[in-house]
């Protein structure tokens, strides 16, 4: 076929195409992945039983909010990666600076703690569980959103899969916040991080084999 | 921005909204920048440059949703163009050999050259390798140039499977026409 042919044939019949597609099917993605998200959080978890008086404690809004942002900043990202020729700019910066204020808070509470309040601060009583939680939390929003990529054109799947990962563990950690009891900074920067690292390299790995086009 | 890129974002902005004639005109001329700048950097393959229009072109037309009027075009394309053309370069194993490096400037239209060379690799021969149901509404709507309603009458398919068929049916192209560089490098 010559080049003109294929010229001809790509502008035959209708040609017309939605605009602002990425942002539009990225959002879907959230809104179909975000109640699998909350049927996996009542059904195997159950919400905290004191969650309206949690709601007056300062701590528990930095529990959410803070993987929220990142969430957040994970959408911006990933709707910017999902367009060819469109640079990332500050929503790096926009998930990076929660991670390090959580962290600024935890060394702040480690060092002003008494000594034998610290390991009991970072371990809670739910180490062992957070992290894989949050993952389990993430992964509806992860799949749809890859799969939303999937239709879009990223030039740098890696990172787009990264930036995924971002948005779903953002979502993941703020959805478990409903559930997880514990309320230290330290345990925050360790093991809410964690479970939110864990979609972000995922993400990277997955995204050179998944999102080609 | 250069004349180039204004004369362009604007047929293609018609296109998107649905202008035939604009956006066949805005391909032809894409067409012809893509032939002035893969040839200049596919200096070592003269042979491959019309594949590599022909494939950005399918490329571009399929991911032509991902344009958001607030950027320009220029970046747009070069981006697919350059991922485009990486991609033939991985699958040829000869990175390092390029001559002229991959992020340079963006100048995606400065030159443009209308003379094609012939394609190597022949989309008409792999379109006979889609499933009827993509086939045939590519066949019909975009060669023949009926309309979706007179395919979907002829075809006895319904409208919506007749403009799925030609949106899958033209991903399926794009993603045998890649692969066949890979599997000839």
């Amino acid at each position: 076929m010559k080049t003109d042919d294929l010229v001809a044939m790509l502008s035959n019949g209708p040609v017309a195409a939605p605009r602002r597609a990425a942002s539009r099917r990225l959002g879907l993605a959230v809104l179909a992945g975000l109640p699998l998200s909350f049927l996996i959080l009542l059904t195997e978890y159950g919400l905290r039983r004191d969650l309206v008086q949690a709601m007056f404690w300062p701590m528990f809004w930095v529990k959410v909010l803070f993987p929220l942002c990142i969430a957040a900043a994970g959408f911006v990202a990933v709707q910017r990666l999902a367009r060819p020729g469109v640079a990332v700019r500050h929503a790096w910066v926009g998930a990076a600076l929660p991670v390090l204020l959580i962290w600024g808070l935890a060394v702040v509470a480690w060092f002003t703690m008494p000594a034998e309040d610290r390991m009991p601060s970072l371990m809670g009583q739910s180490w062992r569980i957070c992290a894989l939680s949050i993952g389990l939390m993430a992964l509806p929003v992860f799949a749809a959103t890859l799969v939303a990529l999937r239709g879009l054109a990223p030039t740098q799947p890696a990172l787009a899969g990264a930036a995924a990962g971002a948005l779903a563990g953002g979502v993941g950690a703020a959805v478990y916040a409903l559930h997880c009891m514990e309320l230290t900074a330290p345990f925050l920067a360790v093991w809410y991080v964690s479970g939110i690292a864990v979609p972000v390299l995922v993400g990277a790995v997955l995204g050179p084999r998944l999102l080609r086009w | 921005m250069s004349d180039a890129e204004a004369a362009l974002r604007s047929l293609f902005l018609r296109g998107l909204d649905g202008d035939t004639a604009a956006y066949r005109e805005f391909l032809q001329k894409l067409s012809a920048h893509l032939r002035a700048f893969l040839g200049k950097r596919l200096f070592g393959w003269p042979d491959e440059v019309e594949d590599l229009v022909q494939e950005c072109l399918l490329a571009m037309h399929n991911q032509r949703h991902t344009y958001q009027s607030d950027q320009p075009l220029t970046a747009w394309v070069h981006a697919i163009a350059r991922y485009k053309m990486i991609d033939l370069l991985r699958a040829k194993s000869v990175r390092e050999d390029l001559h002229d490096p991959l992020d340079d400037d963006l100048a995606v239209f400065a030159g443009s050259a209308t003379e094609a060379s012939d394609a190597k690799r022949d989309l008409g021969g792999l379109l006979e390798t889609l499933p009827e149901r993509q086939r045939l509404p590519i066949v019909h709507v975009k060669i023949e140039g009926l309309s979706v309603a007179e395919t979907a009458r002829l075809t006895g398919m319904s409208e919506s499977a007749v403009k799925v068929g030609i949106h899958r049916g033209l991903k399926a192209l794009a993603a045998r026409f890649g692969n066949s560089w890979r599997s000839a490098a």
